[in-house]
């Protein structure tokens, strides 16, 4: 039982603050997300040492070395994937995944599918700037059709994956779009996210303003509008969510396109947790008569 | 010569094969004899051609050996195949109704069973291979009870009828036996022994859970799909977690996740699976996460051949990610070895904070044997090393993750500990984690951190006993090997005693660390060295002679995807010294 004796200090934005400052471009998008997720967890009043922020490689994914959780700065693609084992080596802590585009929809695409078919309890915040920024300008998946980047110089002629109906169709269970540019509406979505048992997927807009002329912060301004302020959107509806999903144009949605709450997560559903606490601080020992038919059956 | 007896039985893959297989072993080992069974079989479902071999004694069987004392082919094309193979004294027992059986070898028996007017209840089709293993018994001087019960354990889920069915069926071949075929001329042995019946497979996965293993992941690939099997059918009772991951790219991320939590995190592929999870590798290589990974080696390159062995994967191992780290690798040296080799490894790695690699191959993880159960200790020693889980008496302020020590080795904080909040990166960092590779570079850290990487390996060349010779000093011939190729090896050099030839034998355990020293040291004065590889280009060979400049004075290779035979080595042991080749391919004579 929790002891009553020292009562818990508060969490304050300070303690989230990384050791160096971040080497993102000045007017980077992802400056807003780090500074909205460092808001919402200390909101959420949760200990910097229960959360563990884990990325891939890229621009964004540099953004575990910019909060004082811990953190893993980990392959390009395969951070969800590490942090499936983390959460389901210590399902107390706070798991946080950074990424941008090409990491979380390209390189690391099947572990995106699989993550979110396992609703695995976890936030996934995906930078999404629709380029590749930190090898200097190429087309992303989510480029649009006839983007000219260094590795499409006269347009690309593939189209774009849509994060966010793929993430309903692979059965993500919380599944929400922010903007770089929207701090108070981004810092409350991911707050959503984290207490959202289950995965949590949040694609934001998160403009690079050194490769995509494109995509800009006016751009997105100009577009983007909120589906909270539609009354009549109703996010538990899967249907509905995936007909909002296909706009794209002069009007771009965000905001929580989908959440369901009736499903386990993975550390809910898998009986080995049912009991024992996390799995990282159990004795490691079985007990004698449990190895003892292990052997029996052999015999 | 040791005293055996072997039993191969033949057929298509769903014919059943496997099921006398079981009944057999479970017969052999509870008698306390000892088994090794191995199983020549093909990619498919159903259908092509598996001939599994248990050869069972007294001592401890460690290969099949060359002889076939009893063939039970359940098939025309197994009796056509093999027949021809059998030597004096063997045996063939065959359903006469639908097998003809050609001519024999001189001193070869054939002993032609009338299945239909055997069986019990016509309608009902007991299977032959019942029957056939029934009559061996009593050719065998078994007692009918032993089959009894496994006939009621095995048919009582199908209702009394289907018992008595079988078991009827199998006592009158096991009479008719008795009437019209001579029995074999040694009776099979019985001893006060219990033995265990496990494969390779099966005791990676048991030595994970008595190392305490609390994550297991894996993606199916053969041959190491049976770690996963074991994993999954007692991970409830072992209060492990077992995932299967969507591909190998996602297993070793996953369990080096859970590693970098705190668990003991483990998983097992083949050589195509591994190749995905080399950039993994290098990454608990870099952030110094231990991680253990299981390499079943298959007869390749690419997918080469699935159910074939081959000790090809060495190289890979030895390369497997970029750049340099530090890493063990262990090659197990039998069956029972593959569950020691599990705990051994894990106090390696956790001690030294890197990824420990266990590199089998289908014959040891396919392949049965007899363990006392003594030797499966599940309460082996257990060392976690400089593991932080929690922040008592830590001094918490200025906690570096990667602290620059003597050892090489820095106290690891586990995700959650209050005071050691910390980043571990892919990217060279400095001891707080902090990265040198973005926004400045710094040659100096970037050498300091190397450094302290590599230092660990004199830590972990410490920490492992070097390989042993193993037989006469001054023997004539030095046989090397590694990892499964162990108790053939041992009994080519008892078959070559027999013939006046002494023969020594240095087995190689640890791949890595090797100890170089130590082993051109053993091997000063040996009078000839060959090495006995299970590849084509002599991989070890090869490693031994990049590290050590030492250069055997002969190789023998076997790559058709076949294991040695005893008898392969003794030939071109002999073909060796007589100075008509310095290197021998010996050909596999069992078609399969």
């Amino acid at each position: 039982m929790a002891t009553t004796e020292v009562a818990l200090k508060t969490v304050t934005l300070q303690e989230f603050k990384g050791k160096v400052d971040p080497d993102w471009c000045p007017g980077c998008g992802d400056f807003g997300v780090l500074a909205a997720l460092q808001k919402a967890l200390v909101e959420l009043q949760i200990q910097p040492y229960n959360v563990v922020t884990i990325s891939g490689i890229g621009c964004s994914s540099n953004l575990p070395g910019y909060v004082s959780t811990y953190g893993m700065h980990t392959l390009h693609g395969r951070a969800l994937a590490v942090a499936t084992g983390v959460k389901m080596a210590n399902h107390d802590l706070t798991v946080v995944v950074t990424g941008g585009d090409g990491d979380g929809f390209g390189i690391g695409g099947n572990h995106f599918i699989h993550t979110m078919r396992r609703n695995v309890d976890l936030l996934y915040l995906a930078m999404d700037n629709q380029i590749y920024g930190l090898t200097t300008g190429q087309v992303s998946p989510t480029s649009r059709l006839g983007m000219k980047t260094k590795s499409t110089p006269f347009g690309s002629v593939e189209g774009p994956i849509n994060p966010i109906s793929l993430a309903l169709a692979a059965g993500a269970t919380f599944i929400a779009r922010g903007f770089s540019g929207d701090q108070k509406h981004l810092t409350d979505l991911i707050k959503q996210g984290i207490e959202h048992k289950g995965f949590s997927f949040i694609d934001v807009f998160s403009p690079c303003v050194t490769y995509n002329h494109d995509n800009t912060y006016p751009w997105f301004k100009q577009r983007v509008k909120k589906l909270e302020d539609d009354k009549t959107y109703d996010p538990s509806n899967w249907l509905m969510a995936c007909e909002r999903s296909q706009i794209w144009g002069e009007e771009i949605p965000i905001g929580k396109f989908f959440e369901r709450t009736d499903l386990l997560s993975l550390d809910q559903a898998e009986p080995v947790l049912d009991s024992g606490g996390p799995l990282a601080l159990r004795e490691l020992g079985i007990p004698a008569e449990i190895t003892r038919e292990f052997v029996t059956e052999l015999m | 010569m040791k005293r055996t007896f072997a039993v191969a039985i033949g057929g298509a893959a769903g014919q059943g094969v496997a099921t006398p297989g079981v009944i057999y072993a479970r017969i052999f080992a509870r008698r306390g004899l000892h088994l090794y069974a191995y199983n020549a079989y093909q990619s498919i479902i159903r259908g092509g051609h598996t001939f599994l071999t248990i050869r069972t004694g007294p001592d401890r069987v460690t290969n099949q050996g060359d002889r076939i004392d009893l063939m039970i082919p359940l098939n025309q094309d197994t009796m056509d195949r093999h027949l021809g193979l059998l030597g004096e004294g063997a045996a063939v027992i065959y359903n006469s109704d639908s097998i003809q059986p050609g001519t024999p070898p001189p001193g070869v028996r054939l002993c032609p069973l009338p299945v239909s007017q055997l069986q019990h209840n016509a309608r009902a089709k007991q299977e032959q291979n019942t029957l056939a293993v029934a009559a061996s018994l009593s050719m065998l001087g078994v007692a009918f009870q032993p089959l009894e019960e496994m006939l009621i354990q095995q048919f009582k889920k199908k209702g009394d009828a289907v018992v008595k069915d079988n078991t009827e069926s199998a006592r009158t071949a096991y009479q008719y036996a008795t009437d019209h075929f001579e029995p074999f001329p040694n009776p099979l042995p019985m001893t006060d022994n219990k033995y265990a019946v496990l494969t390779g497979n099966m005791a990676l996965a048991m030595g994970g859970a008595a190392a305490g293993v609390k994550f297991y992941c894996a993606y199916p690939m053969s041959p190491s799909t049976g770690v996963l099997h074991w994993m999954a059918s007692h991970a409830r009772q072992a209060g492990i977690m077992v995932r299967q991951v969507e591909d190998e790219i996602g297993v070793i991320n996953m369990a080096i996740g859970a590693a970098q939590s705190g668990c003991r995190a483990m998983c097992a592929t083949s050589g195509g699976g591994f190749a995905l999870m080399t950039e993994g590798l290098g990454m608990a290589g870099m952030i110094e996460t231990p991680v253990v990974v299981i390499d079943v080696q298959r007869a390749g390159p690419s997918t080469g051949v699935p159910t074939k062995t081959e000790q090809g994967d060495l190289w890979q191992m030895l390369g497997a990610g970029h750049g340099d780290y530090p890493r063990a690798i262990a090659t197990p040296t039998d069956i029972v070895d593959c569950f020691k080799i599990i705990p051994e490894m894990f106090n390696l790695v956790d001690k030294f904070q890197c990824p420990g690699i266990v590199l089998g191959d289908l014959l040891l993880s396919e392949g049965h044997a007899s363990a006392d159960p003594s030797e499966l200790d599940f309460n082996p020693p257990i060392d976690r090393g400089e593991l932080i889980t929690s922040a008592n008496g830590n001094g918490a302020n200025g906690y570096k993750r990667y602290l620059f020590t003597e050892s090489g080795i820095s106290p690891r904080a586990i995700p959650g500990v209050k005071g050691h909040a910390h980043t571990v990166a892919t990217d060279e960092h400095m001891e707080d984690g902090v990265l040198i590779s973005d926004e400045f570079t710094n040659p100096i850290k970037r050498r300091q951190m190397m450094e302290k990487r590599q230092r660990k390996i004199a830590g972990i060349e410490a920490a492992v006993p070097p390989p042993e010779l193993v037989g006469p000093r001054d023997a004539e011939v030095t046989l090397i090997g590694w990892g499964s190729t162990q108790g053939v090896i041992q009994e080519a050099i008892e078959l070559l005693g027999d013939e006046g030839i002494t023969a020594n034998q240095l087995q190689i355990r640890w791949m890595v660390p090797l100890h170089g020293d130590a082993i051109v040291e053993q091997l000063r004065g040996a009078r000839h060295t060959i090495i006995v590889e299970n590849n084509h280009s002599g991989q070890f060979a090869r490693y031994l002679r990049s590290e050590t400049s030492f250069v055997a004075d002969g190789h023998i290779r076997k790559y058709d995807g076949e294991p040695f035979m005893p008898h392969h080595i003794v030939e071109a042991v002999k073909d060796q010294l007589a100075g008509k080749t310095k290197l021998s391919v010996p050909m596999h004579e069992i078609m399969v």
